[in-house]
């Protein structure tokens, strides 16, 4: 953010730039929202999975299988995930400062994420489904 | 990017050393020294002063080092007394104010002073504020209304008027913008708890009818959102204020202008 002599420009032009981009707030919502989600999936994952401390495979599956608990770490894995692709997205706004770097870096974090979220749904519904 | 090593012109070399001549009370100070005009690179000169002769505050020393010592000491002051803001500069690890900050309030040890962090150096320990201020200018901080002017002064309710307390008494020395990482590294477009808290400053005046554009203006992922509630503004505010709990004011307006 040096100043530079040769820039023409009014030091206003600079400051305003583009403008504002009339975003951030659903951003800055959800990323509380999707937090204060994981504190209770997060509570309840745990407690289920201290109940599983001594059981056997099939247990544990069969356990899982159960729709209630199913619907729940299905849910767990896309609220962290959602939360996640938020988080990474301030790191790379605040750090990554190459155009192309940061558009190719928020693109991807998003695909895998989603590939993320459908594969760990994938691998629930077959326990649950009896797949 | 984020810089985690000064650029080579800016690495900083051993300076001068002025020892002081029959002092009763030295106090050593380290100070960064830079000119335009030499090619040089930045130093760090020491001064020994002697405090029986020194006037209580590190702008005193400051001023008797470059009345009395060395006249090519460069830096901006103006009141002496907290009010203007213009020695604002980085002593012993804090930004603050020269002509507020006591000798004897700083750790035992040498006095290390350095210009505001991370702003370009016009000379020594005056940094360059020009985007500082364009940023200040860009929120448009003066009264907007739409209804006609009043024939007399517009009113406001003493309850109004409390709101404004811990936000009318920033004096815009940037000590918190520039001790900000976030305005660090993203200080061209984020504006910086200082901006931000004179943003609010006329966002909660109840006499300003133009809340919601400024709120639409700042509603942005870099102007705003690039506060991650370190918190170093606060702690930093030789003024004691709390530029970033007026940051969260304006981020919980914004989502109450919203359906959840």
């Amino acid at each position: 953010m040096s100043t530079n002599a040769k820039d023409l420009r009014n030091p206003l032009k600079r400051a305003r730039g583009l403008g504002s981009a009339q975003f951030g707030v659903s951003h800055w919502w959800t990323q509380r929202v999707t937090a204060v989600g994981l504190v209770l999936l997060g509570l309840w994952l745990v407690i289920t999975v201290l109940g599983l401390q001594h059981a056997d495979y099939a247990t544990a599956r069969a356990t899982m299988a159960k729709p209630w608990n199913a619907v729940l770490l299905v849910a767990f894995l896309i609220t962290s995930l959602w939360h996640a692709v938020l988080g990474l997205q301030v790191v790379i706004e605040d750090y990554v400062h190459t155009r192309w770097k940061e558009v190719f870096l928020m693109v991807a974090i998003k695909f895998l994420a989603v590939l993320g979220a459908l594969a760990g749904a994938l691998a629930v519904l077959r326990i649950a489904l009896g797949a | 990017m984020a810089e985690f090593t000064l650029p080579k012109n800016s690495k900083i070399q051993p300076g001068k050393h002025y020892p002081a001549k029959d002092a009763k009370k030295s106090r050593t100070f380290r100070i960064y020294r830079w000119s335009p005009d030499d090619g040089q690179n930045p130093r760090i000169d020491t001064y020994e002063v002697d405090l029986a002769a020194c006037g209580p505050m590190v702008l005193d020393a400051l001023l008797k080092i470059k009345n009395e010592i060395d006249p090519t000491l460069t830096l901006r002051r103006s009141c002496r007394e907290g009010i203007c803001g213009s020695c604002a500069m980085n002593i012993d690890g804090t930004n603050t104010l020269a002509c507020t900050k006591a000798i004897e309030d700083c750790p035992s040890g040498d006095v290390k002073i350095y210009p505001l962090p991370h702003m370009p150096v016009v000379k020594d320990l005056v940094p360059d504020l020009t985007h500082f201020y364009a940023q200040f200018a860009s929120i448009k901080p003066w009264l907007r209304t739409q209804s006609a002017a009043p024939d007399r002064e517009r009113l406001q309710s003493p309850e109004d008027r409390k709101k404004l307390d811990g936000l009318y008494e920033c004096i815009l020395c940037a000590c918190c913008s520039t001790s900000c990482p976030s305005y660090w590294w993203n200080g061209d477009r984020y504006l910086g708890p200082a901006i931000l808290l004179q943003a609010y400053r006329w966002i909660v005046d109840s006499r300003d009818e133009d809340t919601g554009a400024r709120l639409d203006d700042l509603e942005d992922p870099f102007k705003l959102y690039r506060c991650h509630t370190i918190m170093n503004c606060a702690r930093t505010c030789p003024k004691g204020l709390n530029p970033a709990k007026a940051i969260a004011e304006i981020k919980k307006l914004i989502v109450e202008r919203r359906s959840a």
